[in-house]
This record gives C-alpha cells, structure tokens and sequence, in this order.
C-alpha cells in the first residue's frame, strides 16, 4: 500500500519529519506544506526520503516569501490541485505531527 | 473519488484550518466528491460562530459555512470535543452539526481517502 506522507510542521522545531521517514516504504511520496516547505529548498540540511518522490506545497512557499528560492534536487512543487491528485493518486495518507 | 477531511486544530493558533479550507476547496474543483469534513479536539473551535475577527482579517469560521451553504458539505463537531470547550448548540456557526464519534466512523467507512490536517 503506497502513502502520501504529510508533513507540515517546521524541521527545525519538530520532529515530525524524521517520524516519517522512519516509517518510510518503497512506493511511498513526500509532501512538505505549512513551515516544513523549508525543508524543500537548496542548501537545507534536513533528510530527505533517499527514494521516492518530494512535493512542496507552492501556495505555502509563495506564504512565506520563498517561492524564487531554488529548491532541492528532486523536489517538485504543487498546487491545491496537484495536493489532491497526490492524495487520490496514493492509497492512503499519512499527516505527521 | 470520494474524500474526507478531519480537523484536529483550532482556527486561529495554526495554519492547518486554512490549508483545509484550501483542500477541500480543490477536492471539489477537480470535480471529487466532498460529503463531509469533521472537527475533532481543537478542530471544533472552528464552529464557534461567537468567533468574530476584525474587518479585513481571514474569518475562518465564514469559510466553513460558506462551504456548508454553497458545496452542501456537513460539517460535523464531535460532542464531547465540543462540551468540553463551550462549544454548543446556541453557539454553532451555520452548517455545523454535533454528532458522536460513530459518525466519524461512517464517514471513514464511506470515503476512499482520508487527509488529517492538524498540527
């Protein structure tokens, strides 16, 4: 069963993100939204899934100014739109808090 | 497809309220069915319909019930969450019902796809 990971709570304040790739799966997607979507940009030292996909929230991006900052090799930003087909495209999905 | 929305925050201490908003928003644009979103623990702070911000500021609450009026979506509060935080009856924004947790398990039954927004 493949999962849409959620993340959305800043790497540098919690540990949601290191949560989640513990409990990571072949198969599985990422999702950065809210304060994680710093995680997504170039130069970041948070881990990242060391396979499958990573998907940053733009809306959230463009939020907190970051939206023309180059990120992360790999890293591909979405829209609401594109937050839903990911949610239909996965069996199920998991939010880290 | 058929999605469902569980709220676990309240509307004004994080941005998880406003990225549900956002979602179930684009569920429905992409032309996916949206039948019902439930607020648990702080999440039923956003059926407060005492909650009035200043002109000009985001007004969650009115995002809810607009999306209730226009979209038909329920929304349902869990009763103990509620009581347990003041929220009741009298105070309930339009388009919010409450319910017991048994219909959070029907709603789980029934979608293909669950999100959880909460912090």
């Amino acid at each position: 069963m493949s999962l849409l990971h959620m993340v959305a709570a800043s790497p540098f304040t919690h540990r949601a993100l290191e949560a989640c790739l513990a409990r990571w799966s072949d198969g599985d997607a990422l999702l950065l939204m809210e304060d994680a979507v710093a995680a997504a940009l170039d130069g970041a030292v948070t881990p990242l899934p060391g396979n499958g996909p990573v998907f940053v929230l733009l809306p959230d991006l463009v939020a907190r100014g970051l939206a023309a900052r180059p990120l992360r090799h790999g890293a591909t930003p979405v829209d609401y739109g594109g937050f839903v087909d990911l949610a239909a495209r996965y069996d199920g999905s998991v939010s880290w808090f | 497809m058929r999605f469902a929305i569980l709220v676990t925050e309240g509307p004004h201490g994080h941005q998880a309220t406003d990225s549900a908003l956002a979602f179930a928003g684009a569920v429905l644009e992409r032309g996916h069915q949206l039948p019902q979103v439930f607020f648990y623990g702080d999440g039923v702070l956003n059926a407060n319909r005492l909650s009035a911000p200043p002109a000009g500021e985001r007004h969650p609450v009115r995002g809810w019930s607009r999306l209730a009026a226009e979209q038909g979506v329920e929304l349902l509060i869990c009763a103990n969450a509620a009581l347990k935080r003041g929220v009741r009856e009298a105070t309930l924004a339009p388009g919010f019902r409450i319910v017991g947790l048994g219909q959070l398990a029907g709603m789980l039954v029934a979608a293909d796809r669950l999100i959880t927004f909460g912090a």
